[in-house]
């Protein structure tokens, strides 16, 4: 099974470099071994066509209508051991808590501004910093309700964050049917192992939202606003509110009249209190951000400001993903917190400063140079995968708008075993927690853990050959 | 209940109806073909004439035989009648609702799909298509009974039993019409051991022939339409299934029966009481072509009427 299984000198998340199981997945290893590989094969085939049967798929787009696939999952999963995960939910907390605060600050008081910690011309310069979103006073002051952050783990065994997502992350869905695939494909080891349990996230996050809601005496109505069915996620929307017991909502089933938000029923207009929503800042008001969206509410967004409907999350988050305004979060927890940052940002250059573009035009065949206003692994140059020639063409793009571009090393993302055929093959793994702010600060337990199938490859993502693991974090 | 996740929940109903409905006639013309003479091949084409699609049909498979009209009834993707269209729309409707419906609903649905989606990529299946279809009425009967058993029976089942009834009186006389359009031709026939062939075949097709056999023994032309029209007991009758449609309209508004408030209510009324004080000998004199075709037109102004009432966008009036 495991006979041949050779780290290559990557950090393995099962495996010692010596070839021995790491503790925290000793048990897992040994169950594996147990099985044998047909019987794991099998058991593999069940979780697929379990995906299938709920319907977890999604369209492969250019070819055939009807030609359907499941999201790849591998069912070895990634363990994370109990300490580990203790510092990174500490770490995750610290961070969103600190990222929430600097942007209430940066739309409001611009103490970190005037502070001179942040620099002005990198937070008024960013593509997503919204104008309209000056002086808004959102419920609690909370405007990342949902985030999440990827972590990747370097050679060193070090876990780093990569990049924080606060506009509307998706893939919790993911972790939620993984576990519950997994649940039936490994029971014994659930009785047995101290696994923390995942699904009481969607609970947590109805508790956030409804935390949201103005003064009613009835309950709150939240629903989620979806792009609609053929938006990527839609899956994980019409889940999300199927578990939440919420009514999932398009733009076109929301009104706005004298004041308030209503949606469309059988029986009339019934009123709306809190949304949450799926739909970009971009498209959520053709009155405030783009005038042709359809996809969005128009008033939406005067509604928000006088507090009579809440967003989650807040529309102008995204300035706190800014990769440029990322190189400043130690600063940045530091200034609201007065503590050290617990988990490590991956070293970066940041292009609009001097002395960094100097070092990133004069390194780029070892770095890893990207846009700071994307996310997704969009526009991005793999130096030491690059020709020469598109080094040099991205060199230009860099200094014709250095603002937009950030440089890091190329990290030895840490591999987790995963099935290739007859035998077990090390595959580049990364991990996406996500985290809410409601009264407290929830981390859900583990995670995304998106795996690159292909061999060697560092792309998780899976409209390039990433595939899925379930995330263990144990207790 | 949203105006949307209502007119998603009706119309994937529908399509289900439809696509079990589509595999009856198709079923029950292969049997017939098998006790008929070889004369008759000629009966796969009013199958096409239902349709109204018949360009269509003779630019893409040319002439109607048993191989490419169950080609064209199962599996054709641009044809938006044909069993799999159905089933693809009944699924991108559940999948855009999937928040309203159990999860049972739709992982029935999802497999519906698949089954039928898999088979049209399988070789010989339109040789012998009686196992599929017989899996399609089955898989159909299966929804409905998750529906009955696990779906709350409040606004969303209402408006699902509200679609699958309407398409169902609809189907039930279309299957009816098509008998018009296989004796036609064939007038001398009537009364010929064929003739009875023809009617046991549609009350097979409806899946009434046992019913019939216990109500009227006999197969009398009279009586089969009085059984397929009128019948207060048999839940494909046109008349039970406008009583179920009418149930179902007034749990949603919660309008006593009897009275109206909206258009849908007092179409439904009227075509109820029409059905109810009517006799099978009366449509036959008048007319059965003609009395079916006049029933297809006002099921359609009643799902207009439902539409209207329900599920269209209108600006925003008065709020309550």
């Amino acid at each position: 099974m495991f006979q041949d299984y050779d780290p290559e000198g990557y950090f393995d998340e099962t495996f010692s470099p010596g070839g021995e199981p790491r503790p925290a997945a000793a048990m897992l290893t040994g169950r594996i071994r147990e099985l044998g590989l047909e019987e794991l094969r099998r058991r593999q085939e069940a979780a697929e066509s379990s995906f299938l049967h709920s319907g977890i798929t999604f369209n492969v787009y250019g070819s055939d209508e009807g030609t359907e696939k499941i999201w790849p999952f591998d069912i070895i999963p990634r363990i994370i051991d109990a300490s580990e995960w203790d510092r990174i939910e500490r770490g995750l907390q610290q961070r969103v808590t600190a990222l929430n605060l600097f942007i209430h600050d940066v739309y409001n008081d611009r103490k970190i501004i005037n502070d001179k910690v942040v620099p002005s011309e990198l937070v008024f310069s960013s593509k997503t910093f919204r104008e309209g979103c000056v002086g808004l006073n959102p419920p609690h002051g909370i405007w990342c309700h949902i985030t999440g952050t990827d972590l990747v783990r370097d050679g060193d065994g070090q876990f780093y964050v990569l990049e924080d997502n606060l506009r509307c992350p998706s893939g919790v869905s993911y972790v939620l049917e993984n576990r519950r695939v997994m649940k039936q494909t490994f029971p014994q080891l659930f009785e047995t192992s101290s696994i923390r349990p995942v699904d009481d996230y969607p609970s947590r996050l109805l508790e956030a939202l409804q935390y949201l809601a103005p003064q009613t005496d009835t309950t709150p109505k939240v629903v989620l606003l979806t792009p609609g069915v053929f938006n990527s996620a839609f899956f994980e929307h019409a889940f999300l509110a199927r578990q939440m017991g919420i009514e999932l909502v398009e733009g076109r089933d929301l009104t706005v009249s004298s004041g308030f938000v209503y949606m469309r029923t059988t029986s009339g207009f019934e009123r709306v209190d809190v949304i949450y929503r799926r739909v970009d800042d971009d498209f959520l008001d053709p009155d405030v951000f783009r005038a042709d969206s359809l996809l969005g509410v128009k008033g939406l967004m005067q509604v928000f400001r006088e507090g009579r409907v809440a967003l989650a999350n807040a529309p102008g988050t995204g300035i706190a993903d800014d990769k440029a305004i990322y190189s400043y979060l130690p600063d940045i927890v530091n200034y609201y917190l007065d503590e050290e940052m617990i988990l490590p940002n991956v070293p970066t250059y940041v292009c609009s400063r001097e002395e960094d573009l100097k070092f990133v035009l004069a390194h780029l065949d070892k770095l890893v140079v990207k846009p700071t206003d994307e996310s997704g692994g969009y526009g991005l140059l793999v130096g030491p995968h690059a020709s020469k020639k598109e080094r040099e063409e991205f060199a230009e793009r860099i200094q014709a708008d250095p603002r937009k571009y950030i440089a890091q090393p190329t990290l030895a993302l840490s591999r987790c075993p995963v099935i290739v055929e007859d035998h077990c093959e090390g595959r580049h793994v990364d991990l996406r927690p996500f985290i809410l702010i409601g009264e407290e600060v929830y981390v859900l337990p583990g995670g995304l853990t998106r795996v690159a199938l292909r061999k060697g490859s560092l792309v998780v993502n899976s409209s390039q050959g990433g595939g899925s693991k379930d995330t263990w974090a144990l207790s | 209940m949203l105006s949307r996740v209502a007119d998603s929940i009706y119309w994937l109903s529908r399509y289900l109806e439809r696509a079990e409905n589509i595999a009856r006639i198709l079923d029950v013309n292969i049997q017939m073909t098998l006790d008929l003479p070889s004369s008759f091949q000629e009966q796969w084409a009013p199958l096409v004439q239902i349709t109204a699609e018949d360009e269509f049909f003779a630019e893409h498979y040319g002439k109607p035989t048993q191989e490419t009209v169950t080609c064209f009834l199962l599996f054709d993707k641009n044809y938006p009648n044909s069993i799999l269209s159905c089933l693809r729309a009944a699924r991108e409707n559940a999948r855009s609702i999937r928040d309203a419906i159990t999860s049972e609903m739709w992982e029935q649905i999802n497999d519906f799909y698949h089954l039928v989606n898999n088979a049209s990529s399988v070789p010989h299946v339109l040789g012998s298509p009686h196992h599929l279809l017989d899996e399609i009425k089955q898989e159909s009967h299966q929804f409905i009974g998750i529906v009955h058993a696990l779906y709350s029976h409040g606004e969303g089942y209402h408006f699902s039993r509200l679609g699958r009834s309407i398409e169902r009186a609809d189907k039930t006389s279309r299957i009816l019409d098509v008998k018009y359009f296989v004796i036609l031709p064939s007038i001398s026939h009537v009364g010929t051991p064929y003739d009875g062939i023809q009617w046991a075949a549609v009350l097979k097709s409806i899946g009434a022939f046992e019913m019939y056999r216990k109500k009227y023994g006999r197969i009398l032309p009279e009586r089969v339409v009085e059984f397929l029209l009128l019948d207060h007991e048999f839940p494909r009758s046109v008349r039970f299934c406008l009583g179920n449609a009418e149930q179902s309209l007034h749990a949603i508004t919660g309008t006593p029966q009897g009275a109206y408030r909206n258009k849908a209510e007092q179409f439904l009324g009227q075509l109820s009481s029409e059905l109810a004080y009517t006799s099978s000998s009366e449509i036959i004199e008048s007319g059965l072509h003609e009395f079916l075709d006049s029933l297809q037109g006002k099921l359609n102004r009643l799902d207009e009427a439902i539409c209207e009432t329900f599920f269209a966008l209108r600006p925003l009036g008065h709020i309550g």
